[in-house]
């Protein structure tokens, strides 16, 4: 996410403007100001009620235009409409859409500002409304920043009430039994005698209504699906090898690409032998891209056999080198002229008294690196321009395609594919803009182009590093003061950079997860300092908060040691925010705080909110002469309402698993201006062997419902370094930790 | 080349070195076999060839000529699942599900030739597949019940 925020920032005066002039903000879409996509080319006899709905005499369709990498927001979104349209899962399609300025994403607006997720003040929230009414007026669609659930919560429930509110006042048009009379179940109206006439053959007459607005949403209390497990529509599909991702769409007449493009990102290509591989078996062409070259062949494994084959000559790249640069460029951005921002000053740090710690800590590259490789199909005619691809910034993309073929953007079309894995990636454009490079240039053919592995690690723009420089005192058996500066790139600032925006302000992401803390310390200053932009980065799964939240959290850990404090008793002390209290309560409960342990074994705690989620995780270890072995990991986790509690349960054990397996072992470093890692052998994160058992537990005490997909990623690293500690004595300042110390 | 994929013959002219996975993916049109890493890393490509799991991007076009292949599209369907299949589906296993047509080639294998495996071994056998979303306890929690699921059959 973040490219969302800044272009809402830019655009903040269309905002206000929209704010002067009436628009009524926080209703939401069943009033739609953008005109409904749906009704552009309605068949005849069916009926559209708003952007989501769909109902023709055959079949009912809901719009999910939330894209599905893997968080089952497919399901998540045609359930909140489910709920209230009150048609029951297998009754119903359920389409990505077109992409369409309708599904703007209205929760983006919460991560756009400098705000702590807590605070709930009129002209906070009123300030969050004006920045929802720019990317409205924007129509920008996105995924993103763990806000499918919470940009869908209402206006999706609301759209299905909608739709059931108008095929009711259709059915009692055609009957002449009044609406209060009429029930609904399972697609249709119900009589008072009994008698049901399904949706679908309602359709036509529902399209000569005018659709009903405003509808009473249910209590949860008369919620049937939402809250309940739910079987996931995408599961049969991929337990059977049958639902196809964008990697295996087929397009009539459809070739195979694959590229190469400088290694040393942003470089150009010199020049490049062929070195035969035009004439290998199965070749078709071979092009030239920006800053690369592709192979255009029959099959992808020729494809990736002949782009073996070529020798190119690469330019230097616009960063540094070597990854020891790279940190130097960090340590010496912690000065005045390169402050970011200073995000909260309370107390006086410099003035408070008592025993003073200091220390020092680093957070590295670290790839996307998602199972399906990058790959997109492109066809380029003089007319049109066609992708299949899977994609979270859906708008972006036809706006940067159109730029790239020259053609009107309306004449763009997207049709979005189901992914394998993003962790950010999908943010990205440049793997559909390289298959739009090659596709116009044999307009007419579709092209298939898919990245080797090689390719995928070469080209990834991976997680900034980071380094965090602390002190804090501690006295009485207290920590009374803490101050943390992180330096860094701005994620935010290279990502827009490569769709054209430079970023005004502050960068929110690189003290995310630090100085949002809800601790109540007497004296706390956070600051953060830009470095310059280095090699460059993108959004990786919970963005700034898994470096500047194991800055922030281990060193507290270390405060509350020196102080001789209880780890979990300590932060209990100082939070001071009711729902994030209860989060480290329950898992304090959860994990039998401060019950015995054996020799060799430890426990750490550790607690971060981002993404508006409080978090709380415990993570058990054992060290034995072979490493150490993490036993067992609990998480508690405030998303305000658990839409499905075995979606929710899968994407908290997803989070904590990511945590934990980059923080053990996974680094991006660059040498001779290339990524030195090429495959999962080298950055691999969790297998099963390390994975512990894994005890959750959902709480619904925050008044916003919050997203999961990121939420659990932050606390994992800061939990386990922590554990390892209390099993050794060995404090790890540095991810990946497995330089410091092995794992078994 | 000929091979018997999911009990039917089926003839690619491929070369000899062309790794399995390509014949199925771009050859025959069997899309469920999934490239990954290309180097035997992740696990994604697994397939049973005379009845062992086997990563299908390692294994050469030649090599595989006149064998009994087995893909993810042959083990079950979505009407008539296979054991594992259904304990997937009950455990609800998959999220973004790119690795899990190779996970559960490789949980079938590992049953045929354990049928009752302990955690430990399930975790040695099943280490080698890469899961990026991290399902691996729910992995764990299904290979049990397919194994129940196979017993009682």
């Amino acid at each position: 996410m973040g490219r969302l925020r800044t272009i809402g920032r830019r655009s903040f005066l269309i905002g206000s403007a929209a704010v002067m002039g009436g628009v009524a903000f926080g209703t939401y879409m069943v009033q739609a100001p953008h005109d409904n996509p749906l009704a552009k080319d309605l068949a005849e006899g069916s009926a559209t009620f708003n952007p989501w709905v769909l109902i023709s005499p055959e079949k009912i369709t809901l719009i999910a235009p939330h894209a599905d990498k893997g968080q089952g927001v497919s399901s998540a979104q045609a359930a909140l409409i489910a709920e209230e349209l009150d048609v029951e899962f297998g009754q119903f399609e359920v389409s990505f859409g077109k992409p369409d300025p309708a599904y703007w994403n209205h929760a983006m607006s919460e991560e756009g500002l400098p705000f702590k997720s807590t605070d709930d003040r009129w002209a906070v929230e009123r300030a969050r409304a004006t920045m929802g009414g720019a990317l409205k007026v924007m129509g920008m669609q996105g995924t993103g920043g763990s806000t499918a659930m919470a940009d869908s919560f209402h206006k999706l429930r609301e759209a299905g009430a909608a739709a059931r509110e108008t095929l009711k006042l259709a059915a009692s048009n055609r009957t002449g039994v009044p609406v209060s009379e009429l029930k609904t179940a399972n697609a249709a109206v119900q009589l008072p005698d009994g008698t049901e006439i399904k949706y679908t053959e309602l359709a036509g007459e529902a399209a000569q209504i005018e659709p009903v607005r405003f509808v009473k949403l249910r209590d949860p209390s008369e919620w049937r699906l939402i809250g309940k497990p739910m079987q996931r529509l995408d599961i049969l599909g991929k337990s059977t090898g049958t639902l196809d991702y964008g990697i295996d769409v087929e397009i009539e007449g459809m070739v195979h690409a694959t590229i190469c493009v400088n290694p040393r990102q942003g470089g150009v290509m010199k020049g490049y032998k062929e070195n035969g591989a035009r004439e290998m078996r199965g070749v078709i062409d071979i092009v030239e891209i920006t800053n690369g070259v592709a192979v255009v062949a029959d099959n992808t494994w020729r494809a990736f056999q002949a782009i073996n084959a070529i020798e190119c000559d690469w330019g230097d790249a616009p960063y540094p080198h070597e990854q020891a640069d790279h940190w130097t460029a960090i340590e010496d951005s912690f000065v005045e002229a390169q402050l970011d921002d200073e995000w909260r000053n309370d107390g006086d740090v410099d003035a408070a008294s008592g025993e003073e710690i200091t220390a020092e800590y680093r957070s590295p590259y670290v790839a996307h690196a998602p199972m399906e490789p990058l790959n997109a199909i492109v066809q380029v005619t003089d007319a049109r321009v066609d992708i299949w691809t899977g994609h979270q910034m859906p708008i972006i993309l036809e706006q940067q395609i159109a730029a790239l073929t020259e053609h009107d953007v309306e004449n763009v079309h997207f049709h979005n594919q189901w992914i394998g894995g993003s962790f950010g990636h999908r943010l990205e454009l440049d793997y559909i803009k390289q298959a739009a490079e090659i596709a116009n240039q044999m307009r007419g053919t579709p092209v298939k182009m898919t990245y080797t592995r090689e390719e995928d690690f070469a080209h990834d723009f991976p997680r900034h590093i980071a380094m965090g420089r602390a002190s804090g005192k501690v006295a009485d058996g207290k920590v009374v003061s803490m101050s943390l500066d992180i330096a860094a790139p701005s994620v935010l600032g290279s990502q827009m950079s490569r769709v054209g925006i430079t970023v005004p302000g502050a960068d929110a992401q690189i003290p995310a997860g630090s100085w949002n803390n809800p601790y109540a310390l007497a004296n706390f200053r956070m600051r953060s300092y830009r470095a310059p932009e280095l090699a460059p980065v993108s959004s990786w799964r919970a963005v700034g908060a898994p470096g500047a939240g194991f800055f922030f959290d281990s060193f507290l850990d270390e405060l509350i040691h020196a102080a001789g404090a209880d780890p979990m008793e300590e932060r209990l002390r100082l939070i001071n925010h009711k729902p994030s209290r209860k989060v480290l309560e329950e898992v304090a409960a959860l994990s039998n705080w401060g019950s015995e342990m054996g020799e060799n074994q430890g426990r750490g705690v550790a607690f971060i909110e981002s993404f508006g989620a409080p978090v709380a995780e415990v993570i058990e270890v054992t060290q034995s002469d072979a490493g150490i072995k993490i036993d067992k990991a609990f998480v508690v986790a405030d998303v305000g309402t658990v839409v499905d509690p075995i979606n929710f349960e899968n994407l908290v054990m997803g989070g904590a698993i990511f945590g934990m397996g980059h923080a053990m072992n996974c680094e991006i470093t660059y040498s001779d201006g290339m990524a030195e890692q090429s495959n999962y052998h080298a950055h691999e994160a969790m297998r099963m062997y390390q994975c512990p058992e894994i005890v959750i537990k959902g709480l619904e005490n925050g008044h916003k419902i919050r997203g999961m997909g990121e939420p659990t990623v932050p606390p994992a690293a800061p939990a386990l370094g922590n554990a390892i500690f209390a099993a050794t004595g060995q404090r790890i300042r540095e991810m990946p930790f497995h330089k410091h110390i092995d794992f078994v | 080349m000929e091979f018997t994929v999911n009990g039917e013959k089926r003839e690619a002219d491929v070369e000899y070195d062309m790794p399995l996975l390509w014949v199925l993916r771009d050859e025959l049109g069997l899309k469920g076999t999934k490239y990954g890493c290309g180097v035997a890393q992740c696990g994604a490509c697994t397939v049973h060839v005379d009845g062992v799991a086997v990563r299908s991007c390692q294994l050469a076009a030649g090599e595989a000529e006149g064998s009994d292949i087995t893909t993810i599209e042959g083990l079950g369907t979505p009407e008539t699942l296979h054991a594992v299949q259904e304990a997937w589906v009950e455990h609800q296993v998959a999220q973004c599900g790119y690795c899990q047509s190779g996970q559960i080639m490789q949980a079938a294998a590992l049953l045929d030739q354990d049928p009752e495996p302990s955690d430990e071994v399930i975790d040695i056998v099943m280490s080698g597949n890469l899961c990026r979303c991290g399902t691996y306890p729910r992995i764990r929690a299904a290979v049990h019940t397919a194994a129940k699921k196979l017993q009682e059959a």
